[in-house]
């Protein structure tokens, strides 16, 4: 068994660009179904890659998003350039966000973002300063 | 049903039908776009006022039957666009989610 990761996107997400936020996640969508990849997953994949994507779209002064796949594993990767999450455990706490008013009338900011993300993913790991922006891994295993 | 006679019996308004001939198989009702990202699913109607372009993406990520607009809040012109490009169906209406809710119910949607 093969455990060499394939890339199968990566792709350059810009600050608060609301006309394309969600296409990486849409693209990755197409990819993973081409591949035969199960339903369920796939759906997984959208919640998590969406969330992500929106939050470097809302939160991030612009990164990119990458997905690695084996045949036990997909990694999605998502890598901003700042500012940085202030405190990572709040960012974990279902209800809190630091989203304008602005961006909470057009339905984002209900703080359920990175709740989701974990709800869903089987591993995840955030690193976030702010020198170095924010840095999240999240792997979703394919084998049963 | 499909949401072109979805369209007719309720007398709803079509901002956008790239794809009415779309099955609908139920119907989900929320504002919050993390909450209709998780919860709504393949084939619902979604009843919302949110009206923005991002809708669109959701719309298409869950593959949604359509979007229904309630209480005449209107579009934005590039949500309108991109559902287009996208092929994801754009409803209004003026009723209340609750009202439409209550006659989607009635009607076995």
């Amino acid at each position: 068994m093969s455990l060499q990761k394939q890339q199968i996107l990566n792709k350059e997400i810009d600050s608060f660009d609301f006309q394309s936020g969600g296409e990486a996640s849409s693209d990755l969508k197409n990819i993973l179904r081409k591949l035969g990849v199960p339903s369920k997953i796939v759906r997984k994949t959208a919640i998590i890659t969406y969330e992500l994507e929106m939050n470097v779209v809302i939160h991030s002064l612009g990164g990119e998003i990458t997905a690695l796949i084996s045949e036990d594993e997909l990694e999605i990767r998502v890598d901003d350039s700042g500012p940085g999450i202030e405190d990572l455990d709040k960012a974990f706490t279902a209800g809190f966000s630091t989203a304008s008013d602005e961006i909470r009338e057009m339905g984002f900011g209900a703080g359920m973002g990175l709740v989701n993300v974990k709800r869903y993913a089987d591993q995840i790991d955030v690193k976030s300063s702010k020198d170095a922006g924010t840095h999240v891994k999240v792997i979703i295993n394919l084998a049963n | 049903m499909t949401v072109k006679e979805l369209v007719d019996q309720f007398d709803l308004e079509v901002i956008a039908g790239p794809d009415l001939q779309k099955e609908i198989d139920g119907a989900y009702i929320g504002d919050l776009l993390s909450n209709v990202m998780a919860r709504a699913e393949k084939g619902n109607l979604w009843l919302t006022v949110q009206g923005h372009q991002n809708v669109v993406a959701v719309a298409l990520l869950v593959e949604l039957s359509a979007v229904i607009l309630v209480e005449d809040f209107d579009y934005e012109e590039n949500a309108i666009q991109k559902a287009c490009q996208k092929g994801v169906n754009l409803l209004k209406t003026g009723k209340k989610s609750y009202d439409l809710a209550c006659s989607f119910y009635e009607s076995n949607i």
